[in-house]
């Protein structure tokens, strides 16, 4: 299709909408904001994917209206009830012919903007920036592989408090939409999304960009979005992948050169402080300090705060026999995971000190009182 | 118990008419295709009440942002067993109910071909209800998969989704067992000069249905088979560390899910099918291109499953051929509706609830139609897979479609199985809260999807909070004005104006037995010109 019949669909599409807008009318909402289509694409891919759906939207409406108004008249004109005698015609292979050819050619309409279209999505060649996505239950891993920032890693994790969720905060702006490491991307840069993932399938989703790809256990799938408009862009995962599911949300930010230049400089420092002195000696108490944080962003979500799990899904670590039992037996879980379960193997995500001091938490809270400390040295020996 | 006093009459006549036990053994035992067809649809309409209550559920959750109600492992549980419970449960024994009982007195037989299997694939699917429902109270819950039941999440299932598994197992048994004797019955038994191609459309929808069934149900039980054995067996089938791979579950599932969207929708096109001509009193307008046209979509729908896994990775060559199949089921489709059209032009109209019910479909189901279009494109199903988008959609289908025809049908035939006629007034206040409720519950999930809501999550963001509201109203809504149609159908049994054989005036072998229906009809084909 050409250029004015996408421009024209571009601003009938929105108007879409306008039949929900007898839903508006409902009092006690007439306030409150709707919308009615897509955010348009911020990407050039993502932006004729949306004209095309516009355009599609009102190719079924007109269709509709146009069926449904003969409906209509039929439904209006030829009722019993005004005294039209019904004809006996019922069949008619000119007509029939007809309304399975013309049907036909349409769709070859639509086949030609949509196989255009989906070519230019599916381009994932010559990328600026090349970043793995590892879907964990429930956050994001993401690592950077090629380009500039080469080698930086990071887990972003929902940052919405607890508290709003269950209504005891009012929410905020971003309510279940921010993270507490977003990922950082240059404008105008082809940036290649590697997904897959390490428990179940979820899938990366970022509808300004009009991307989705599953991330898929043992796979490598793969995705690309250039993004013209510096911005920070939200989205969540979009394949049910168990309890958490809705609260592992995407956050982009779209930066310009200089400003990425200066969060690769800052990531980078921030990676080798966070690496530390390998041969240090933790103290109880700092171990314990450090592991209680560890252990709300990684475990809490099954085994729960108050370490009682949920009863018949999750086991619970309080007075359970590895948390209070042998000490390799417990790293070797942590590190391993267990199979056929929920309970992943940290020993791909977590450094030796998380691992080491969340093992130290979970010894030492609620009633487990082993009084061990764990060292970063003896996961190490255990991997 | 008319049909009950009728039978006996024939006591000495015939064997084992008048021998039948009474009470409960007579539901236990009945080999009746009148009875089965009954017990289906009580079931049917028990489960709907049951998979309803589920998603009131759902939505009670989704009324604001927030956790409220349940948690979220619990959501996860309502979303799979209220889906399974619907499509299992609710719309597929719902269709098998009215095959039972009608479609012997359509095509002049005096029973199922097989009467005693019929009352077993019956016997079967409380068993199975039974086990979806259980899986609930067992450790661990019921599953949270969704009811697509992906790998490898389904393998971090508890007991719940064993029980599932074999439910599913049981309910596949009962319809290839149903699917059988209807081919059978209409292979075997029509009466002598009724052709295939001067049956009526109902049995021809089911006809093309039962092969479909059969088709796909084994490829289901393998699924979920394969899914036990990775689960407790050690196979890894789904997974890739033993050389698997989890999508292949989703091929697998497709295979038999897409043609399962046809199996709930022909013999909803072919409750349609009857209805409309009856009200416009005019015969079918294109018949033989109508049995066609169901035929195509039939064949069409076992090569077109991938395009429920455009986001899966499939290669750029892979999601072109799966677009254009897609695409190519409009054709058909398009001519059944248009079709329909043309049998009401030039027709002499009434508007009872039956045909409230069917136009009502026409105008909802086209709706599902045009959205399935847009998700066949590829590009855009990128930007609307696993969002509300997609939920609209299939319910405009599943709801709208099926359960609005299921709903004509038993209006139109409600005075043919009672001998009463049912409250028009109720019916019709019943058919307009329905359709207000529904399209209050669904049309708003379109914008929802648009704006980018994934389905699936038990709390969202703040912008989806104002549909969400409306959604969540129109569910309750949508849900009680169903408890009008049990009073209406009570009602009707109960008592009413007494229903001619011939309550509508239209053709069909059916309407030349009287109403009530005598427990034994056709013992002495009819004969058809």
């Amino acid at each position: 299709m050409n250029l004015t019949v996408y421009r024209l669909a571009k601003h009938l599409g929105a108007k879409m909408g306008s039949i929900g807008l007898f839903f508006a009318l409902l009092p006690s909402l007439a306030m409150a904001k709707y919308e009615y289509n897509m955010e348009p694409p911020v990407s050039a891919t993502g932006l004729s994917a949306y004209h095309l759906h516009n355009w599609m939207t009102m190719v079924c409406l007109v269709i509709f209206v146009v069926v449904f108004a003969v409906l209509g008249y039929s439904l209006y004109a030829h009722r019993k009830s005004v005294g039209h005698k019904a004809a006996s015609f019922h069949e008619n292979t000119l007509v029939e012919l007809a309304w399975t050819i013309v049907p036909f050619l349409i769709l070859i309409v639509i086949a030609v903007p949509a196989t255009k279209a989906l070519i230019a999505m599916k381009d994932t060649s010559e990328p600026d920036i090349t970043i793995k996505v590892t879907g964990y239950q429930w956050k994001w891993g993401y690592d950077y592989l090629k380009g500039d920032g080469e080698g930086i890693k990071f887990i972003s994790t929902l940052s919405t408090p607890q508290a709003q969720i269950n209504g005891q905060e009012p929410k905020g702006e971003n309510y279940l939409l921010e993270v507490d490491n977003p990922i950082v991307v240059p404008v105008n840069k082809k940036i290649r999304i590697l997904t897959t993932a390490n428990d179940v399938i979820h899938s990366w989703a970022m509808p300004a960009f009009a991307i989705k790809q599953d991330a898929v256990p043992g796979f490598i799938r793969d995705t690309a979005f250039r993004v013209e408009k510096e911005g920070t862009y939200r989205g969540q995962c979009s394949e049910l992948c168990g309890k958490d599911h809705g609260f592992m949300p995407i956050v982009v930010e779209v930066v310009s050169d200089e400003k990425y230049a200066a969060w690769v400089e800052d990531q980078k420092k921030k990676m080798a402080a966070a690496a530390g002195d390998p041969n240090k000696v933790w103290t109880l108490d700092e171990s314990k300090a450090y592991g209680e944080k560890v252990y709300a962003t990684n475990c809490v979500a099954c085994h729960q705060a108050n370490g009682k799990g949920i009863p018949g899904a999750f086991k619970a670590l309080d007075g359970s026999p590895i948390a209070t039992g042998p000490k390799a037996e417990h790293i070797s879980r942590v590190l391993n995971g267990k199979a056929g379960t929920a309970m992943a193997a940290f020993g791909k995500q977590l450094s030796d000190a998380d691992i080491a001091a969340v093992i130290t938490y979970e010894r030492n809270s609620w009633s487990n009182k082993t009084g061990e400390v764990i060292q970063p040295s003896e996961i190490k020996a255990a991997r | 118990m008319a049909a009950v006093d009728h039978a006996h009459g024939h006591e000495h006549g015939h064997d084992g008419h008048g021998h039948h036990p009474t009470g409960l053994m007579r539901w236990v035992t009945t080999t009746n295709h009148k009875d089965i067809g009954s017990m289906y649809l009580w079931f049917s309409f028990a489960m709907f009440m049951v998979g309803g209550a589920m998603s009131l559920v759902i939505r009670a959750e989704l009324f604001q942002p927030g956790l409220q109600v349940v948690s979220p492992a619990f959501y996860n549980q309502m979303i799979t067993l209220h889906a399974l419970i619907m499509v299992f449960g609710a719309i597929m024994p719902a269709f098998v109910g009215f095959a039972n009982w009608m479609i012997p007195l359509q095509i002049g037989a005096p029973d199922m071909a097989f009467a005693r299997m019929n009352n077993w694939s019956f016997w079967i699917l409380p068993v199975a209800g039974s086990m979806l429902v259980g899986s609930m109270f067992v450790p661990g819950g019921a599953s949270g998969t969704g009811w697509t039941l992906y790998p490898p999440l389904s393998i971090q299932m508890g007991m719940g989704m064993d029980m599932a598994i074999f439910g599913v197992h049981l309910l596949g048994m009962s319809s290839i067992m149903g699917s059988i004797n209807i081919i059978t019955t209409i292979l075997n038994l029509r009466a002598p000069g009724m052709t295939l191609m001067k049956m009526p459309m109902f049995c021809w929808t089911w006809l093309i249905t039962a092969y479909l069934l059969i088709a796909v149900m084994p490829v289901l039980a393998g699924a979920v088979t394969m899914l036990l054995t990775d689960r407790h067996f050690g196979t890894t089938f789904f997974d890739a560390a033993g050389g698997g791979d989890p999508v292949l579950f989703q091929h697998i599932f497709w295979f038999f899910g897409h043609p399962e969207v046809y199996i709930i929708a022909l013999p909803a096109f072919g409750v349609i099918s009857e209805v409309i001509p009856a009200f416009s009193r005019k015969p079918i307008f294109g018949y033989t291109s109508m049995v066609y046209a169901i035929a195509s979509i039939a064949i069409i729908s076992f090569f077109v499953w991938a395009h429920h896994m455009y986001t899966t990775g499939i290669p750029l060559t892979g999601q072109l051929y799966f677009m254009y199949a897609t695409m190519l089921i409009a054709v058909p489709t398009g001519v059944k509706v248009f079709n329909w059209v043309a049998t009401m032009w030039r027709g002499e109209l009434t508007f009872e609830t039956p045909m409230l019910f069917a136009l009502g479909f026409l105008f909802l189901f086209t709706l599902g139609g045009f959205s399935g279009l847009v998700l066949s494109v590829t590009a855009v199903d990128i930007m609307l897979q696993d969002t509300y988008y997609v939920v609209a959609h299939f319910h405009y289908v599943m709801v709208a479609g099926a359960v609005f025809s299921a709903y004509a049908g038993a209006y139109y035939w409600l005075p043919k199985w009672t001998g009463h006629m049912y409250d028009e007034t109720l019916g019709k206040a019943h058919f307009w809260l329905t359709l207000f409720f529904f399209n209050l519950t669904f049309f708003v999930q379109h914008f929802l999807g648009l704006a980018g809501m994934p389905r699936r999550i038990p709390d969202y963001a703040l912008q989806f909070a104002e549909f969400n509201k409306l959604s969540s109203i129109g569910a309750f809504g949508l849900g009680l004005s169903q408890l009008l149609f049990l009073y209406v159908v009570i009602k009707c049994i109960k008592g009413g104006k007494k229903a001619e054989a011939n309550v509508w005036g239209a053709p069909g072998l059916e309407w030349t037995v009287p109403s009530p229906a005598p427990y034994h009809t056709f013992e002495e084909p009819p004969v058809v010109k």
